[in-house]
């Protein structure tokens, strides 16, 4: 049991992680271009094809650099030629742009790609175990994902707070409606925000991809989690976003290590009551409820907190 | 007789900052009463305290008697007090006479009703229709809102406001960037529109609110510091240090 | 000043006129389903016609929330899929337990489910509007979509439900078996369900709805509560989106968590928006044309959902009133009589952007081709055999997107031209504001 607690804390730490270098970039762009981004859970899947396909040709470590750069550039592009000429009509018409985008990269990933999933391995100097715990062997390379994430959080804080662009960044995020007086180079300044927010999701996909599944539904599957995040933790807000990609991160992965169900626990249903929808609760097991605890989590701090664990800002 | 708006110790706060402190107002039902004071003394902050569009911290507000501090603003609304705003606030896909129109259906009694045809409700038409050629722009029914010129948006304005016939009606600077002759219409308009009825106003033109109010409330730093007819706003000394002596330079 | 009395009058008068010539349009709709399967009798039109009506009411109801109330919802094929579930146990007890209920009514059982779901789930979501409102209606959807998964008992796992139509009881001597007495249950529920919407936009509700979606927060200040106008709203879409699943279900005979799923919330959004959201008939024309794309599409391509994405986003970018906003921006231009200024630079830039679109459609075909065996090697573009292998077909593609896209741009901007001057006239001759 302890070991489980271990073994599910540092991976469901290292989910959360992974969740907060999306949510984060998910969370500024909204905050200063008022842009729900549904391509971002694409852009971290493009960056996982990416680094597949740059490892195939030049190894893991140049793909680690160059994969994330490709999709900040994609996700320059994407805000330069889309959402900018899409602005005019609103953010609902700009939230509809890119969720066609999302479905648009889908296809166009499958197409070139395949539907299967593909052979990302863990580079081989990493393919160690880094140490064992009771009797699990904790992989070095989740270790390397984690440290990943924490020195982007890290360099993430120092940029927010040290440069003149984090300046801005920040004051976007407590008073959306200063950006507007930004003045004439606020394009640019989209756009590098945009395209930074892009890069920091392939970077998850990048190293994602070798320890999780590198497949063309990988966008699909993590997105409505992560807009769950950014909800749950507020719109706009990124203390929010990290402690609701933590959460998520730990209830998921804890649950899925879960194999316990009622049934377990109180013993299982007379037979004789038959097939109905109390059985199928009773014999569910938490395992298999995991993709909706996400869910459940947003429906119940919406009725608690309609803005959120820490939003502040009513759209 | 109580008083239409009785406004008691309110203050509200924006985290620390105060906005406004221990704000008394009272306006009389019957009243023309226009607030003045200069630029961020509060007072779209005080139409929006009233109107429910915020809370107050701590004081309390009552209309005709009932208190509605708290209340949201559609239940006020309820209770008889509409407002303008001093940003042009319309339905802007929707025609001049939707507009209006949809101003009057809560106080006609048809609010939620999903089984009854909105135009052959002859009431409505009525009421709808007058209140277009009140505000000159029945011959403009047609136009989506958000093509009408500016002046004339300010006039659908006030008609939304008046449309659901509600006794108490608030104005957030009805005139402003209005032209010379574009502000005579309309203070014509407002006169005539609230006849017989309390009306709260916030103005910065001065020939405006002296020529149409009966009491003049001063507000300075979220507090008013002198509330009288117009004579005696003019003579007080307070009024002339703190706010008139500046603008007269 | 004009006298207010006649003036009310002249507006009754001319609400009159509109009422003719709109039940006009309903009487000619009517008669174009009664005899559209009498024209098109094959089979197979016949399951496409049926596949357009129910997706015509579906993309109608996704319409009150997102056109008429301007909410972006993620997950409207909640309310279908658990109407068609609805359905389909209805049905099922029907024929087990030997009701009387004949099977013309199930439709309305599976709007029942679609509303009640609404009722329960409804008040939550429509709290929040704009961005807010759109993530919960996905995670909404998500959480359905996925515990119907775990509910094996109701709602038959991975392989759904199924049930036999012809075995309720019969009405006018229809046992519902052949496609075109569904077709013509399908076209009725089609009729009331379409009229009914439309009723809906001509009540006081529906006009609220309009109000907030234009500003919400005015709406406050005229006595609605804008939360309630939403939750009706939601709950009018969810009964009439659980209609649509219920002909759906009695379609196919069956039930399965796709009903529920991203993929049919995400066709009913594009349907609609490609349609065009600012009028009513714009989710019809949606419907129909994505649809009929969806049916004829597949057989021609294995990536008929990129071009799905690819209209979707050009729609959104260049478009956003739609279909309908396209063809009704003409309109003053037809009363004004200036749309012959229009028609040549409509014709003449027709053809590059034709030859560019070809040579988009020629390369992603390429691509897609790379995985699939030697002998799905041939494109067929226009009657004309193109070999996905040959470097012939890649160099077709790149002159036509290259020159198509230069030459196309030219004669954009003679179509620009045209319409300024076309505009300019309707306005001089007063058909625009």
């Amino acid at each position: 049991m302890l070991e489980l607690i271990v073994i599910s804390t540092l991976n469901g730490v290292l989910f959360g992680m992974l969740l907060f270098l999306l949510s984060s970039g998910l969370t500024v762009i909204f905050s200063m271009m008022g842009v729900l981004n549904f391509a971002h859970a694409s852009f971290y899947m493009l960056g996982a094809f990416f680094g597949y396909q740059l490892t195939r040709w030049i190894g893991f470590w140049p793909a680690l650099i160059i994969a994330p750069l490709l999709v900040g550039v994609v996700g320059m592009a994407v805000e330069r030629y889309g959402l900018r000429a899409t602005h005019k009509h609103g953010h609902v018409a700009e939230l509809l742009l890119t969720f066609g985008l999302a479905f648009a990269i889908e296809e166009i990933v499958s197409m070139i790609w395949g539907k299967s999933p593909m052979d990302y391995r863990v580079p081989a100097l990493l393919d160690f175990p880094a140490f064992t715990i009771f009797s699990t062997n904790y992989p070095a390379y989740k270790l390397f994902m984690l440290t990943v994430s924490v020195l982007i959080f890290l360099a993430l804080l120092v940029v927010l707070k040290r440069t003149r662009i984090g300046l801005i960044v920040q004051a976007a995020l407590t008073h959306p409606n200063m950006v507007a007086h930004l003045g004439h180079n606020v394009g640019r300044i989209f756009m590098l925000v945009f395209g930074v927010g892009s890069a920091l999701a392939g970077v998850a996909g990048v190293i994602a991809g070798p320890a999780l599944v590198t497949q063309s539904d990988m966008a699909a599957l993590l997105g409505p989690i992560l807009f769950v995040v950014i909800v749950f933790g507020g719109l706009g807000s990124l203390p929010g976003a990290f402690i609701a990609s933590l959460v998520i991160g730990l209830v998921q992965t804890f649950a899925v290590a879960l194999n316990g169900s009622l049934a377990s626990a109180f013993g299982p249903l007379d037979p004789s009551l038959g097939p109905s929808v109390l059985s199928d609760i009773w014999n569910v097991t938490i395992a298999q409820i995991a993709p909706i605890l996400p869910y459940v989590l947003l429906v119940l701090i919406l009725i608690v907190r309609p803005l959120g664990l820490m939003g502040t800002r009513e759209t | 007789m109580s008083a239409a708006i009785e406004v008691q110790a309110v203050e509200k706060r924006f985290g620390n900052v105060r906005i406004i402190q221990d704000l008394n107002l009272s306006v009389a039902k019957g009243e023309r009463h226009a607030v003045i004071g200069p630029n961020g003394a509060g007072k779209s902050t005080t139409f929006n305290l009233i109107s429910g569009h915020i809370a107050p911290t701590s004081g309390e507000i009552r209309l005709n008697g009932e208190v509605i501090s708290g209340l949201r603003p559609f239940e006020i609304n309820r209770r008889g007090l509409s407002r303008s705003f001093q940003v042009t606030n319309v339905f802007a896909r929707m025609t001049v006479w939707e507009n209006v129109r949809c101003a009057v259906l809560w106080a006609t009694g048809h609010r939620y009703a999903f089984w009854k045809n909105v135009d052959e409700l002859p009431e409505v038409r009525r009421r709808t229709a007058e209140i277009l050629e009140d505000i000159h722009l029945f011959h403009r029914r047609d136009i989506p809102a958000g093509l009408l010129t500016y002046a004339e948006q300010r006039e659908l304005e006030i008609g939304i406001t008046i449309a659901g016939g509600a006794d108490v009606i608030l104005l957030d600077e009805p005139t402003a960037g209005m032209s010379h002759a574009e502000t005579e219409r309309a203070v014509a308009l407002i006169r005539r529109l609230t006849e017989g009825r309390t009306l709260v106003i916030v103005e910065h033109d001065m020939s405006v609110v002296f020529g149409l109010a009966d009491r003049i409330s001063v507000l300075v730093y979220g507090r008013v510091i002198a509330s009288g007819t117009p004579e005696e706003i003019r003579g007080n000394p307070k009024v002339k240090e703190a706010y008139l002596g500046e603008e007269a330079h | 000043m004009s006298d207010t009395a006649t003036s009310a009058v002249d507006i009754k008068a001319q609400s009159r006129g509109q009422n003719l010539r709109f039940y006009g349009i309903w009487v000619i709709a009517a008669i174009v389903l009664i005899v559209l399967p009498m024209i098109f009798s094959s089979g197979g039109s016949l399951t496409s016609f049926s596949l357009i009506g129910i997706s015509i009411i579906f993309a109608l109801s996704y319409n009150i929330l997102l056109g008429q109330t301007g909410l972006l919802s993620f997950g409207h094929a909640v309310h279908y899929g658990l109407g068609g579930f609805l359905a389909i146990h209805a049905m099922n007890a029907v024929i087990a337990r030997g009701w009387s209920i004949p099977l013309p009514l199930i439709p309305l059982v599976g709007g029942v489910g679609g509303l009640a779901i609404a009722i329960v789930v409804g008040w939550v979501i429509t709290k929040r509007a704009g961005t807010v409102f759109a993530m919960i209606s996905l995670g909404i959807g998500e959480l359905v979509a996925s515990s119907s998964l775990i509910l094996r008992s109701v709602f038959g796992g991975e392989s759904g439900v199924t049930t036999n139509r012809t075995d309720l009881p019969q009405v006018f001597g229809w046992n519902f078996g052949p496609q075109i007495q569904i077709y013509y249950l399908i076209a009725f529920w089609l009729m009331i369900s379409a009229i009914a919407m439309y009723a809906l936009t001509r009540t006081p509700l529906g006009r609220i709805c309009n109000a907030v979606r234009d500003n919400p927060e005015r709406v406050e200040f005229i006595g609605y509560d804008p939360h309630v106008v939403r939750y009706l709203a939601y709950c009018f879409a969810g009964f009439f989106a659980g209609i649509a699943g219920g002909l759906s279900a009695i379609n196919f005979e069956i039930a399965n968590s796709a009903y529920l799923g991203a993929v049919q919330s995400g066709i009913v959004l594009f349907a609609t928006f490609i349609g065009g959201t600012a009028y009513f008939f714009g989710p019809i024309l949606g419907a129909i044309l994505v649809t009929y794309l969806q049916l004829g599409l597949t057989s021609v391509t294995t990536v008929w959902q990129l071009y799905f994405g690819v209209i979707f986003i050009g729609i959104v970018m260049f478009a956003p009133g739609g279909i309908a906003g396209l063809l009704m921006m003409h309109r003053p231009l037809v009363r004004a009589g200036s749309l012959g200024l229009m028609i040549p630079a409509y014709l003449i830039a027709l053809v590059p952007t034709v030859a560019l679109a070809c040579g988009v459609i020629l390369a992603i075909e390429i691509i897609a081709r790379q995985h699939l065996p030697a002998d799905a090697q041939i494109i067929n573009l226009l009657g004309i055999p193109f070999s996905a292998t040959s470097p012939a077909t890649w160099l077709t593609s790149v002159i036509l997107i290259v020159g198509g896209y230069f030459v196309a741009r030219l004669t954009w901007q003679r179509i620009a031209d045209a319409w300024d001057r076309a505009t300019t006239i309707a306005r001089d001759r007063g058909y625009l504001a």
